[in-house]
């Protein structure tokens, strides 16, 4: 176990290591650097010059790079343009909201689709089964900034059950914050529930066709023995790693997500970055996120390996 | 996946496909995907909408009575009416008329976008199978790197860094689906790769190019064509994703992102401008999964029916 573990913490560097380079040279492929957008055009060339040395822009490429990739390594990712503070710290204040906003996410995620999925592979080819297939089919088809649209239409501007927009942090007022959480985190879940109810529903079905559960009957075990002792227990270790690839994939929602909801996380710091072209936290986030899906990817595998002995038998000789 | 596991169950499948022909022989394996691909009336139906939007894109100016551009402030935020079958926006523009014409940028988007992603991926995944060596191991390090990123995070740094234009919507979304062709291919290549048919012809005298075309390249085929309509169905949605947070195309031109984008700050007067945008972008990407679910289960070899 510790020997796949080291090896899956070793084929880690390498990527960390081309994520730090692939946005590195996206800022540098902008147009423009950040003194021209801090200063804006009417600037002397000297005063322009000056500002470049300051900021290391007048050397060579690779050493800008080993510069920004050093200070990361020691925690430092500069400071916003605009506010002058540092990004780390801005980071940190934000990673706290998407952090509850994801965690709410894929709760509602599994808490929707794992039941349904298995209810609907139980009852496969019936009413309930097509009901549970054909509402994943429209829930995975749906874009996350339309459902989003809808609820605030429906429940805040027609029925006027729940404001539209905003943040309150759940240590202030618990009960508020979850009331403005419900629908940022149900947009956020709907793809994600409709994904794990599909394939928790096909994993079951699989599983189910096997030889050792007709055995299983066979013997004369109940149905629900069967079901979830046999059955069920095989299919969790698949089903979870879709759960842990769906958080991840939420990273992604989450900036489309607050957005919509003026939700003062990450993902809306990365767009509002983007828009101000505040580069220094445009790198910080985009690094900062890719650094959570690698990391969720890598304990979901890890977890996986955990329950699953057949996972690190295979490591054990890695082949090509 | 792992590539072995994913080679193990290319090969189980390839085998079922062997005995199947032999079982079948007066029906070519292109015949029985159609044939089971027309039995599945979810994924007839996709390919039906599907062509339908295409054609409505096509012949958007024969199917629209109004401008998708032209503007009437004494006819602002009409409802649906059977003058605007759509209503109208903000400036009196024709919904209808907008939505269609979007039609034309997201398929177009999505078709460009796709193809070329899908053969640069291809190309990729082929030859990093077959050849190996550190071509093959620089370009899956390169995959593992770009699968580092949430896809949809992915292309909006990109339309950060290239700037604000069509062209540029369609390199970003490329570059988000080009590892994701090179993956499905370089999986299913590899499994081909080490078999006796691939190396019979090598005995004879084969060029590379020609194994690697008429042996490996076909039979990569299925998995392709299933994550060419999976690609599509992400491109456009990514495509109104990024024209919805304002990074994709540029007004005036009119994207179903935008639309709804611009809906969403006037919902309380005309709810009916968001409702019918995002509409219009679930029915294709609708249309687009049943079909990809349809030939997935078609051109799945071990399926029997």
């Amino acid at each position: 176990m510790i020997r796949y573990v080291a090896y899956r913490l070793l084929l880690a560097v390498p990527v960390l290591f081309g994520i730090s380079l692939v946005v590195f040279l996206l800022i540098q492929m902008i147009p423009g650097d950040v003194v021209s957008a801090l200063l804006g055009m009417r600037t002397s060339p000297e005063a322009a010059a000056a500002l470049r040395r300051m900021f290391g822009l007048d050397q060579p490429l690779p050493v800008q790079y080993a510069r920004w990739a050093g200070a990361i390594l020691r925690g430092d990712l500069g400071h916003s343009l605009r506010t002058g503070l540092p990004v780390s710290y801005l980071l940190a204040s934000r990673l706290v909201v998407t952090a509850e906003l994801a965690g709410l996410g894929v709760l509602l995620a599994v808490l929707f689709g794992m039941p349904l999925g298995v209810i609907a592979a139980l009852r496969q080819n019936t009413t309930t089964d097509y009901l549970a297939t054909s509402g994943a089919l429209v829930g995975l088809s749906m874009p996350d900034f339309w459902l989003g649209t809808l609820l605030v239409l429906v429940f805040s501007i027609r029925l006027r059950w729940l404001p539209p927009t905003g943040y309150v942090p759940f240590s202030v007022d618990p009960l508020q914050n979850l009331k403005l959480m419900l629908m940022p985190a149900v947009t956020l879940a709907g793809g994600s529930a409709s994904y794990i109810m599909r394939m928790t529903r096909s994993l079951l079905l699989e599983v189910l066709s096997k030889d050792y559960v007709r055995t299983a009957r066979g013997k004369g075990l109940p149905e629900r023995t069967v079901v979830y002792a046999h059955a069920f227990r095989n299919a969790l270790v698949p089903i979870l790693s879709v759960v842990g690839q769906q958080l991840g994939y939420l990273m992604g929602g989450v900036v489309i997500v607050e957005a919509i909801f003026a939700v003062p996380g990450i993902g809306r710091t990365a767009l509002e970055s983007i828009y101000n072209r505040d580069y220094p936290v445009v790198m910080g986030v985009v690094l900062l996120i890719a650094l959570i899906y690698v990391v969720i990817n890598l304990v979901v595998d890890l977890l996986a390996a955990i329950v699953d002995v057949r996972i690190r038998e295979q490591i054990a000789s890695p082949g090509r | 996946m792992n590539p072995e596991t994913a080679t193990h169950s290319t090969t189980e499948r390839t085998l079922h496909t062997a005995n199947e022909v032999i079982l079948r022989p007066e029906r070519s394996l292109t015949a029985l995907a159609v044939s089971r691909l027309v039995k599945n009336r979810l994924a007839v139906l996709g390919l039906v909408i599907l062509c339908a939007l295409i054609v409505a894109a096509t012949m958007a100016p024969l199917l629209t009575r109004y401008s998708p551009t032209a503007m009437d402030t004494s006819n602002r935020f009409q409802p649906p009416s059977l003058e605007h079958l759509m209503g109208t926006d903000q400036f009196g523009r024709d919904l209808l008329s907008r939505i269609v014409y979007a039609g034309r940028v997201s398929l177009t988007v999505g078709i460009i976008s796709v193809g070329v992603a899908g053969l640069l991926g291809t190309i990729i995944g082929l030859t990093s199978a077959y050849y190996g060596g550190w071509w093959d191991l620089l370009v899956s390090r390169l995959m593992d790197v770009l699968f580092a990123f949430p896809p949809v995070l992915l292309a909006i740094a990109i339309m950060a860094a290239l700037g604000q234009n069509i062209t540029n919507v369609m390199i970003a979304i490329g570059i988000v689906n080009t590892p994701i062709f090179a993956r499905v291919v370089r999986a299913t290549a590899m499994g081909v790769s080490g078999r006796l048919f691939v190396e019979a012809a090598q005995a004879l005298g084969a060029s590379n190019r020609r194994i690697i075309l008429k042996h490996v390249f076909p039979n990569c085929l299925p998995p392709l064509i299933v994550q060419t309509t999976v690609a599509f169905a992400w491109a456009v949605i990514a495509e109104a994703a990024l024209s919805f947070l304002g990074l994709g195309t540029r007004p005036p031109t009119p994207s179903w992102g935008r639309i709804l984008d611009e809906g969403r700050n006037v919902m309380e007067y005309a709810p009916w401008q968001p409702v019918f945008a995002g509409l219009a972008i679930m029915i294709t990407v609708f249309s687009l999964n049943v079909l990809g679910d349809g030939l997935r289960d078609a051109l799945d070899p071990e399926s029997t029916r």
